[in-house]
């Protein structure tokens, strides 16, 4: 993992000493909230129905055991037992004093962690493929390039007041985890046909009331220009990009409404002139940040492969979760684990101050004391010995998170919503809960198979609905709830954005809703090799149409 | 019928302004504007709190009062007023299990 030098450390230490004075001097009534507002939301401090919240940075989405120790301590001490890992691999607590948030900070400083750009329109936390450094898939770890894009957005006196928010993703594999075509800038690190490494560049994908799938503008950009190339784009969106409109400031707009060659000719023009500037990236840096990276020492562990099948064999649940929960680790005799947070009814994200004691824990002894926290709001052990696999589900058992459900339909994204955020206009959460009820048996998940489901409380899209196989909306209308069905989104290497369905449904209405689409896959699949994206893909919304609005389907 | 709602400042407690010019922590105690005149004197008393350092985000909000228990009109505030709906044990909901 990557640790703090000398310098970062005094950086992030300087930013709690002057987070603290502006809280205390906004409390002793020295400066306004219209002054103090900008100030907080620059250390990850919202203002949500019921109180503060606070969210944490988790770069890359990689935590350490004694990191994950001090969330769940943050919990515990100064929040209300639990925190809510979100959709960009950050965690957010929602209920911390405005008075405590100086001690959080410190607390998250002393194990290299801050809440620095969780908000604003700035660079945020850069994501990466949650499988990284692990996955059988992979051609190498984006995570050193993210970190390399970390250090270079971190305060970057260019780039902290930009039109609007800029999201970035890397991802290290043909298979994309990391959702990067809906991200301001995906970066799909290869090789090319020499071996050497580089990305391939997209842009302008986000959510949100537009949503685009990202562009791509360069093929391979060798890796020692990531940073001129990305100052490129930034600058030429940090020019261009409408301030007029904040919900016509993304760089998707701009790409959009600029064209995307004619775009891609001003980035040309803009990184043509720093190329050969102090942004480009020395190999003997590069390699540096990647040993950080290093992948721990994997020792032999043959005998997990006999092991494991006698467990198997003996235990339905574990083979279950084996199954759904566990990918091709690059070392045959390993594994990834998700851990899911998407308990049957359970609310997805949440994570009790026990449960993250209790992985740290798991971490340490059986992980090398890795974690990631997955953009689908899902933990991973990306380095689990098929031999310690058994011991590792059982004492996620014990805690309650060895649920066997990864990518199958109770496996639902959902943003905090009403229950808690200022902009939501409907409940997410509890539709999520309803839905993972009504699906909840471990042999119909199964028989259904791989189904994201994404559910957003509002048009903003933090519960990525536009990209679910099946996409929910909530609106409000006429004062009630109403949600509106997507269907045929998808966020990796196939990025597909859903189509609206039809009419949408009340709260009491939608899980029936969710019901028949499901049951109208299953009466139209191929067979149990077709997934939902892909009958819908060959089906078109008709059925789907006819099941749930039957003679008034052409009038919807 | 309006009430005037907000958050505290030192620890974002959703609260109401009560009879006193007060800001309590539960709905129930906050003072209804019935009329025209009585919403004036709560903007009023809104524009002199947002000049004091104790609460941010002040609201007017439209509430209903039936049987003698106010009741925002909107989700949204109902459930500021209650809590998530899906957490019965947090929020001010639970300060009333709590109490019962």
């Amino acid at each position: 993992m990557y640790r703090y030098d000398e310098f970062d450390h005094a950086f992030v230490t300087a930013r709690v000493a002057e987070f603290s004075d502006q809280v205390q001097r906004r409390l002793a009534g020295e400066i306004t909230e219209d002054q103090f507002k900008p100030l907080r939301l620059m250390n990850g401090v919202y203002l949500q129905l019921h109180a503060y919240m606070l969210r944490v940075a988790i770069p890359y989405g990689t935590l350490s055991a004694a990191q994950m120790r001090m969330l769940a301590h943050i919990a515990r001490t100064y929040d209300k037992g639990y925190g809510h890992f979100t959709t960009r691999q950050n965690i957010q607590y929602n209920w911390p004093a405005l008075a405590d948030i100086p001690a959080v900070l410190a607390d998250l400083a002393s194990v290299e962690m801050h809440a620095i750009q969780t908000s604003g329109n700035c660079i945020r936390n850069v994501t990466a493929d949650h499988f990284a450094g692990a996955a059988a898939d992979e051609v190498a770890d984006p995570r050193p390039y993210a970190e390399i894009l970390r250090q270079w957005s971190s305060v970057h006196p260019e780039f902290s007041y930009l039109p609007r928010k800029f999201k970035i993703a890397v991802t290290g594999a043909e298979r994309d985890r990391a959702a990067i075509q809906m991200h301001d800038i995906g970066l799909h690190l290869k090789k090319n046909e020499r071996g050497e490494l580089g990305f391939a560049v997209y842009i302008g994908g986000g959510q949100g009331r537009t949503p685009m799938i990202a562009k791509k503008i360069r093929d391979f950009l060798p890796e020692a220009d990531l940073l001129s190339y990305t100052t490129a784009i930034v600058r030429v969106y940090n020019l261009h990009g409408r301030r007029d409109n904040k919900y016509k400031a993304r760089i998707k707009i701009l790409v959009h409404e600029t064209g995307t060659e004619e775009l891609t000719g001003w980035i040309e023009d803009e990184f043509a002139a720093v190329k050969e500037s102090e942004l480009k990236l020395p190999e003997a840096d590069i390699r540096a940040i990647e040993r950080y990276f290093a992948p721990p020492d994997l020792p032999a562990r043959a005998e997990g492969w006999a092991e494991l099948a006698a467990a198997r064999k003996a235990d339905a649940g574990f083979d279950a979760w084996v199954r759904r929960n566990t990918v091709a680790h690059r070392h045959p005799d390993y594994a990834c684990v998700t851990i899911s947070l998407k308990g049957i009814g359970e609310v997805p994200g949440d994570a009790s101050d026990l449960q993250m004691d209790a992985v740290a824990d798991i971490a340490e002894r059986y992980a090398f004391d890795e974690i990631r926290v997955s953009h689908e709001q899902n933990l991973i052990l990306p380095h689990v010995a098929k031999a310690d696999l058994k011991a590792v589900h059982d004492a996620l058992a014990a805690i309650g998170l060895a649920t066997a459900n990864a990518g199958l339909v109770t496996d639902i994204i959902a943003c905090p919503g009403l229950d808690y955020c200022a902009l939501a206009n409907a409940r997410s959460i509890p539709v999520a809960q309803k839905i993972s009820e009504r699906f909840g048996a471990q042999a119909r998940q199964e028989e259904i198979g791989e189904l994201k489901i994404k559910i957003s409380g509002c048009i903003n899209a933090c519960g990525h609905h536009h990209v679910g196989h099946i996409g929910i909306l909530g609106v409000e209308k006429k004062g009630t709830e109403l949600y509106q069905i997507t269907l045929g989104g998808s966020g990796d290497e196939h990025t597909s954005i859903g189509e609206i369905i039809g009419r949408g449904f009340g709260p009491d209405e939608i899980t029936d809703a969710i019901e028949t689409v499901v049951d109208t896959y299953l009466a139209h699949r191929s067979g149990r090799e077709e997934t939902f994206l892909d009958a819908y893909r060959r089906l078109g919304p008709a059925p789907f149409k006819e099941a749930l609005y039957g003679s008034d389907a052409k009038a919807a | 019928m309006k009430v005037l709602t907000a958050n505290r400042l030192i620890d974002g407690e959703a609260v109401w302004l009560a009879p006193g010019d007060v800001w309590a922590e539960t709905l129930d105690a906050a003072e209804v504007a019935h009329d025209k005149a009585a919403e004036d004197l709560l903007e009023l008393a809104a524009r002199r709190w947002a000049q004091k350092n104790a609460v941010v985000d002040i609201n007017l909000i439209d509430v209903t009062v039936v049987d003698g228990a106010i009741r925002p009109t909107r989700l949204r505030e109902q459930i500021r007023a209650d809590g998530p709906t899906n957490r019965r044990d947090l929020g001010k909901q639970a300060r009333r299990l709590n109490a019962a």
